[in-house]
């Protein structure tokens, strides 16, 4: 059983190989080739002509639409980061603690994230749309007709569009804060309470700290996440009009219209931004973990 | 007693949170059912804002007949279903490759994958539907063999991770026994790291399930088209018929609700793995 012969590295490798030629052919293949792209100009299948940097420069210097689409998606994110996470936490922390019924939330909670993009989208662009605007009237109805307005108008589509976002994701990082919260072990609670610890000071020494694995897991994805979204806004607000048009949806309108070397090239720059801030997250965290004295994970 | 009365005050403004948090999940869904039994009639007086008076299938009839829902729906059973058993099997067999055996570039093949689940590619879809057409197969196999790398990588992780947990000496026995390779991976393997399948089953199921780019792009054609991008379709063509719109979302979400509430335990498990491990 131990000489290990070459049928025995053949018969071995097999066992990847399948893995190995989708990996090959649908991710290696198309990462590369998606550089290629962006040097060039055409639809990339019938007609394409090298161009060198011409794209990106187009991209990073010339197109302010796309700039102002990343403008778009960072403020989207901006609204998930904050007001998204921090409801995700508080939920979080409640259902953890106090509460008897939080299996019932945990289940609520989590109805939407299950659900498709496209179906949040469509639904709640049914509830917002100003004809015939459901939701203002619901508001009217429990005396705040105040807030109604056009939420799909001009001046608060972004907006709009940021909170559906937030609603859609919020069960989302509500259900892994609370995973990470049953993992603070029991005795440390006790311990602090023996200490003499008000509920603030032990969420701020032993909550918090165990919890910076989760919190910083949670930003990274939510930044990947929200910047590369698309199909939920795509079905609320079509864009309005480059309003609330992000950057994977230029991309894909780019496709479309057969600009395959502009639509990789927007790729490329959004993605290495991408990469960029994950991995400076990634120090920050490890900083973070380091700096409190908490174990990695 | 002022201790006393300071929780209960605190449990009131938590509880008014996330009961008010959880109406706002449920309401509109509840809302869009509701509407969908109305006629436009009814709909353009209350807004599907009073209880329906009967269980009116109209809408959902048109829906499935005209709109041809159901068969986008089977559409997607059928995308669903074949892209998760090819990864399921192509993964585990990966897995248990990388957990068990040797053979050369193991590492960094190993290491390959792991990278591609960090790198983001926003424009992935862009050359793989390039890639498809210069292929001419922009078809459903050429679907199902796209969607089927996208969980790939965080599938061989997670059975990796699973399969090196496994004691070998279950494995020897099979080995004495006289089975092959690839029979302990199915007779031994397998059985034992069900659990981690039911994570790989479920994660997958949800995003091919869900995924409207690359379908998008690539059927225009409505007999091959999946239910996310008949559901857009179907509701650019009925745009102002809003209580059949109702009974379209309806018909996609109320199945998927359903499931959920029957396996909410294993779906929270398999996005928390899913996402813990990303």
């Amino acid at each position: 059983m131990n000489e290990y012969t070459l049928k025995d590295k053949s018969v071995n490798f097999a066992f990847i190989l399948p893995a190995f030629l989708i990996f090959a052919i649908f991710y290696l293949y198309p990462f590369f080739y998606s550089f290629i792209l962006s040097f060039q100009r055409g639809d990339g299948i019938y007609l394409s002509k090298f161009i060198g940097l011409a794209n990106f420069k187009e991209v990073i210097l010339y197109d302010k639409a796309w700039w102002k689409s990343m403008y778009n998606a960072g403020f989207i994110t901006f609204w998930a980061l904050t007001f998204q996470n921090i409801l995700a936490f508080t939920l979080a922390l409640g259902v953890d603690k106090a509460i008897k019924t939080g299996k019932i939330y945990r289940v609520v909670f989590f109805i939407l994230p299950v659900l498709s993009e496209i179906i949040i989208g469509l639904l709640m662009r049914e509830l917002l749309i100003s004809n015939p605007g459901i939701l203002n009237q619901w508001l009217e109805k429990i005396n705040l007709g105040f807030i109604a307005q056009d939420w799909l108008g001009k001046n608060s589509v972004l907006l709009t569009t940021a909170l559906v976002h937030c609603w859609k994701g919020f069960g989302w990082a509500f259900i892994i804060f609370l995973a990470g919260l049953q993992t603070v072990p029991e005795q440390l609670y006790e311990a602090s309470k023996i200490d003499g610890a008000n509920p603030w000071q032990t969420f701020c020494n032993i909550t918090l700290p165990l919890l910076m694995p989760v919190v910083s897991l949670v930003i990274v994805l939510t930044l990947l996440g929200t910047m590369q979204a698309f199909a939920m806004i795509l079905a609320l607000t079509r864009g309005a009009g480059g309003l609330t048009e992000v950057p994977v949806m230029r991309i894909y309108n780019h496709l479309r219209g057969s600009q395959v070397g502009l639509a990789c090239a927007e790729g490329i720059v959004l993605g290495a931004m991408l990469v960029a801030v994950s991995f400076g997250m990634f120090n920050v965290s490890k900083w973070i973990r380091s700096r409190w004295g908490v174990l990695p994970r | 007693m002022y201790y006393r009365a300071k929780k209960i005050i605190f449990l009131v403004i938590l509880h008014t949170l996330l009961l008010s948090v959880a109406l706002s999940c449920v309401g509109p869904l509840f809302w869009m059912i509701n509407a969908s039994f109305k006629t436009e009639g009814e709909f353009r007086q209350d807004h599907g804002l009073k209880v329906a008076s009967s269980l009116n299938w109209k809408n959902y009839k048109k829906a499935i007949t005209e709109g041809k829902l159901g068969f986008y729906f089977l559409n997607s059973v059928f995308y669903t279903f074949v892209t998760v058993s090819l990864i399921v099997i192509v993964s585990s067999l990966a897995a248990f490759a990388f957990s068990r055996l040797n053979f050369p570039g193991k590492n960094i093949i190993f290491f390959m994958f792991l990278t591609a689940m960090m790198i983001p590619l926003p424009a992935g879809f862009v050359p793989v539907y390039i890639l498809l057409n210069k292929l001419h197969l922009v078809n459903r196999t050429g679907y199902i063999m796209a969607m089927s790398n996208m969980g790939l990588s965080l599938s061989i992780y997670l059975l990796k991770t699973f399969f090196d947990q496994l004691p070998r000496d279950l494995e020897d026995a099979a080995k004495i026994d006289g089975c092959n390779k690839l029979q302990i991976w199915w007779n031994v393997g397998l059985p034992l790291v069900a659990p981690a399948l039911a994570v790989v089953i479920i994660f997958n199921s949800l995003t091919v399930w869900n995924e409207f780019v690359l379908a998008s792009l690539m059927f225009t054609d409505n007999s091959m088209m999946p239910l996310q991008v008949g559901l857009m379709d179907f509701y650019n063509q009925n745009i102002i018929q809003h209580t059949l719109l109702m009974a379209s979302l309806a018909i996609a979400a109320v199945p998927i609700i359903m499931l959920y509430l029957r396996m909410q335990k294993q779906i929270i498990k398999g996005i928390t793995a899913g996402a813990m491990v990303g």
